[in-house]
C-alpha cells in the first residue's frame, strides 16, 4: 500500500524534525505535523518553489473521541494551482486546550473556514480576527459534530436579540409609537 | 463661471438586508454599514438552513447518504451524487464500469448547464430582463424533462449508486438529447442578442463586483467566480476524473473578474457542456452500469425471490450497508460553481465516521464583501446573484 511518494520524500528531507507521520493511501499524501510553529511550516510549504502549495483547498475537523489520543484533529488540504499536486495535512489538537494558530494572515479564505471549525468543534484558533459562530447561533450550547454531542439533543429556547441602533430599528420604533399614538387617540374619542 | 461642487456631509448608516428578502433567493443576511447608498462594509451572516448534513450522515449508513447529497446544491443535484458516489469508491479501491463513467459524465454536464441557467437566468430577471428569466426557465425546464426521464425525479434525483447507477438511460435519450439542445442553443442566441449588447444591462454588472486574481486566490474561490478573473482552474482539466480526459471541451475564461466576466464565462460554460454531453453519447459503449460485485451492488430481484444466497445478499446490503475499509480520502468534483470536494473518513464500521464537504459558495460567500464593497446597495443583488449562492450547500 505505501509507495515512495516524491513530494513526500522532500517534505520529510526539509523537515524532519516536524513532521510526526506520513502516509499516501489511495494516492492522497499525507502528513501529521505537531501544533506549535504551525503558521511558519504552512508558509514555507506556500512559499518553497518546489512545493508551491498556493491554494488552500479546505479546512476542517474530525473528533477521535475514544479512539485516538489526542481527540481532535484539524484537517488541512493544500493545492497547487501551478504543479498540480494536493497536501492533506493532519495536526493533532488535545482535548483540554483545544487551539492551533490561525492562517488567516497566510490566506484569507481561511477565516471562514476556521470559524466553522470553531463553530462545529469548539477548536479555537489563535490568532483569528473575529472567531464567532458561523452556521449556527451565539447562543447555542455544545459543538454539535463532536461526538459525545447527542444527535437528538434539543437547545434551550433563547429570548430574542436586542438590535440596536440600526436604521431599520429607529424606523420601526417611530412607526409602533405613531401606532401607538393614534390608537390611543381614537380610543380617547 | 464657477460652479463649486460641495460634499453633502455623509453619515454611517447600519442596514440589515435579509435574512428573508424579496431580492435575494435564499436566506442570507447582510449586515451593511452605508454612507448614503454607498456600502462601506458588509458582514456576511450565512446558516439559516443549516440542517446538521454531516451529523446527519454519520447516523445513516453509506447508501442512505446519497438522498441527502441531493440536498446540497439543489440546482445541480446529480453532480453531488456522482461527488459522493466517486469519493466512496475511492475510498473502496474500485472502478465503475465504462458505460457507468460516460453516463456520469452525460448526467454532470446536464446538471451543469441545469444549475447555469438557473443563476444566469435569475441574475438576469433580477436586472429587469424577465424576458431573458422566462427564456432560460424554458430551457432549464427542457433540461429539466431530460433529467425526469433520466431519474425519475426533478430535484431530489438520488440516480447515481456506489459502484455504477440506479438504471440505464431511456431508450430514446438521444433523440430527447438532440431536440432540447437545438432549442436550448436557440433560446441561448436569443437571450444572447437581448443581453450581450444591452446598454442597460452591462452597465449594471459590468465593472461591479470586482475580484482580483490574487485576492480570488487568497480565498479559495473556484468555478466561474475564479475563472471569470482569468485564472484556469477546472478540476475536469487539473484533475481529469471518469472520462473528462477523453472529451474535447474549452474552459472558458474571463479577463476583469466582474459580474459581467463571471456572467459570459457561464453562458459559454452552457455550450462547452453540451459539446461534452455530445461527444459522450456518441462515444457511450455498451455494457453494464452496475459494478458486479456483491458485496456492493443489489443483486437482481430474480435472484432475490428465487435463490437464498440472493435473499441473504439483498438482506446484508439493505440492513448492515456496504462495508468501507477504514481509511480518509479527499475526492473532489467541478461542481456547478466551483470545486465540489468529499473529504471521507470511515473507521470500518458500516457508517460513514465523517462526511466534510467542501462547499463552494460558502467559500465564494466568504469573498462577498470583498467584491461589494464601494459599491452601491443596488448592486448587492447582482453580484450575489451571480455567486449563486445555493442555501442547502452553503449552510449545510
Amino acid at each position: 500500500m505505501e509507495r515512495v511518494n516524491p513530494t513526500i520524500e522532500y517534505l520529510q528531507e526539509k523537515f524532519a524534525a516536524k513532521i510526526l507521520d506520513s502516509h499516501a493511501f489511495r494516492g492522497d499524501d499525507t502528513i501529521v505535523i505537531s501544533g506549535a510553529g504551525l503558521r511558519e511550516f504552512f508558509r514555507s510549504l506556500k512559499e518553497d518553489p518546489k512545493l508551491d502549495f498556493n491554494f488552500l483547498t479546505d479546512i476542517t475537523a474530525v473528533d477521535y473521541l475514544g479512539k485516538k489520543e489526542p481527540r481532535f484533529e484539524v484537517v488541512y488540504h493544500l493545492y497547487s494551482l501551478l504543479l498540480k499536486h494536493r497536501l492533506r495535512i493532519k495536526v493533532p489538537v488535545p482535548e483540554e486546550d483545544p487551539v492551533v494558530e490561525s492562517l488567516t494572515p497566510l490566506w484569507r479564505g481561511a477565516d471562514w473556514l476556521e470559524r466553522e471549525v470553531w463553530d462545529m468543534f469548539g477548536i479555537r484558533f489563535h490568532g483569528h480576527p473575529d472567531l464567532r459562530r458561523i452556521l449556527l447561533y451565539e447562543e447555542f450550547q455544545g459543538y454539535p459534530l463532536r461526538k459525545d454531542y447527542p444527535v437528538n439533543q434539543c437547545q434551550p429556547l433563547v429570548p430574542e436579540r436586542e438590535v440596536q441602533d440600526t436604521f431599520v430599528d429607529q424606523r420601526s420604533h417611530n412607526k409602533l409609537m405613531q401606532l401607538q399614538h393614534n390608537i390611543g387617540a381614537k380610543s380617547r374619542s | 463661471m464657477k460652479t463649486t461642487v460641495k460634499e453633502l456631509p455623509g453619515e454611517t448608516m447600519e442596514l440589515q438586508m435579509g435574512p428573508s428578502h424579496p431580492a435575494t433567493h435564499g436566506t442570507i443576511k447582510f449586515n451593511l454599514k452605508l454612507e448614503g447608498e454607498k456600502v462601506l462594509d458588509c458582514d456576511v451572516e450565512v446558516g439559516f438552513l443549516h440542517r446538521g448534513f454531516a451529523k446527519s450522515c454519520e447516523q445513516a449508513i453509506w447508501t442512505q447518504v446519497i438522498p441527502y447529497t441531493d440536498r446540497l446544491n439543489y440546482a445541480s443535484p446529480l453532480i453531488n451524487n456522482v461527488g459522493y458516489a466517486m469519493a466512496v469508491e475511492k475510498l473502496l479501491g474500485i472502478e465503475t464500469p465504462p458505460r457507468c463513467r460516460f453516463i456520469r459524465v452525460i448526467v454532470s454536464e446536464l446538471s451543469r448547464i441545469f444549475d447555469h441557467l438557473t443563476c444566469c437566468g435569475m441574475s438576469a430577471s433580477e436586472l429587469g430582463a424577465i424576458t431573458v428569466g422566462f427564456y432560460m426557465m424554458e430551457a432549464r425546464e427542457l433540461i429539466m424533462r431530460i433529467v425526469e426521464a433520466v431519474t425519475g425525479a426533478r430535484l431530489t434525483v438520488t440516480y447515481v449508486r456506489i459502484g455504477g447507477l440506479k438504471h440505464d438511460l431511456p431508450h430514446d435519450f438521444d433523440d430527447q438529447v438532440g431536440r432540447a439542445f437545438e432549442k436550448v442553443r436557440r433560446i441561448l442566441a436569443d437571450c444572447d442578442r437581448l443581453l450581450s449588447r444591452n446598454r442597460i444591462f452591462i452597465d449594471r454588472v459590468s465593472n461591479v463586483g470586482v475580484i482580483s486574481k490574487e485576492t480570488a486566490l487568497a480565498y479559495g474561490l473556484t468555478g466561474p467566480l475564479l475563472r471569470a478573473t482569468g485564472v484556469s482552474y477546472d478540476v475536469r482539466k487539473a484533475d481529469p476524473y471518469l472520462v473528462y480526459n477523453q472529451m474535447e471541451f474549452e474552459v472558458p475564461l474571463g479577463v476583469k473578474g466582474d459580474n459581467y466576466d463571471r456572467f459570459v464565462v457561464r453562458i459559454q460554460e452552457i455550450e462547452q457542456s453540451m459539446r461534452i454531453v455530445e461527444q459522450a453519447l456518441k462515444r457511450l459503449p455498451p455494457g453494464p452500469i452496475m459494478l458486479e460485485d456483491p458485496r456492493i451492488a443489489l443483486p437482481e430481484k430474480e435472484k432475490v425471490y428465487n435463490s437464498i444466497e440472493g435473499l441473504m445478499n439483498h438482506f446484508k446490503l439493505i440492513m448492515e450497508g456496504i462495508k468501507v475499509p477504514p481509511g480518509e480520502v479527499y475526492f473532489a468534483v467541478e461542481g456547478g460553481n466551483g470545486e465540489l470536494g468529499f473529504y471521507i473518513v470511515s473507521d470500518g464500521g458500516g457508517r460513514p465516521y465523517r462526511i466534510r464537504v467542501r462547499p463552494p459558495s460558502f467559500i465564494g460567500m466568504s469573498a462577498f464583501h470583498e467584491m461589494i464593497k464601494g459599491h452601491m446597495v443596488a448592486d448587492i443583488v447582482p453580484t450575489f446573484g451571480m455567486i449563486n449562492m445555493i442555501g442547502g450547500e452553503c449552510d449545510r
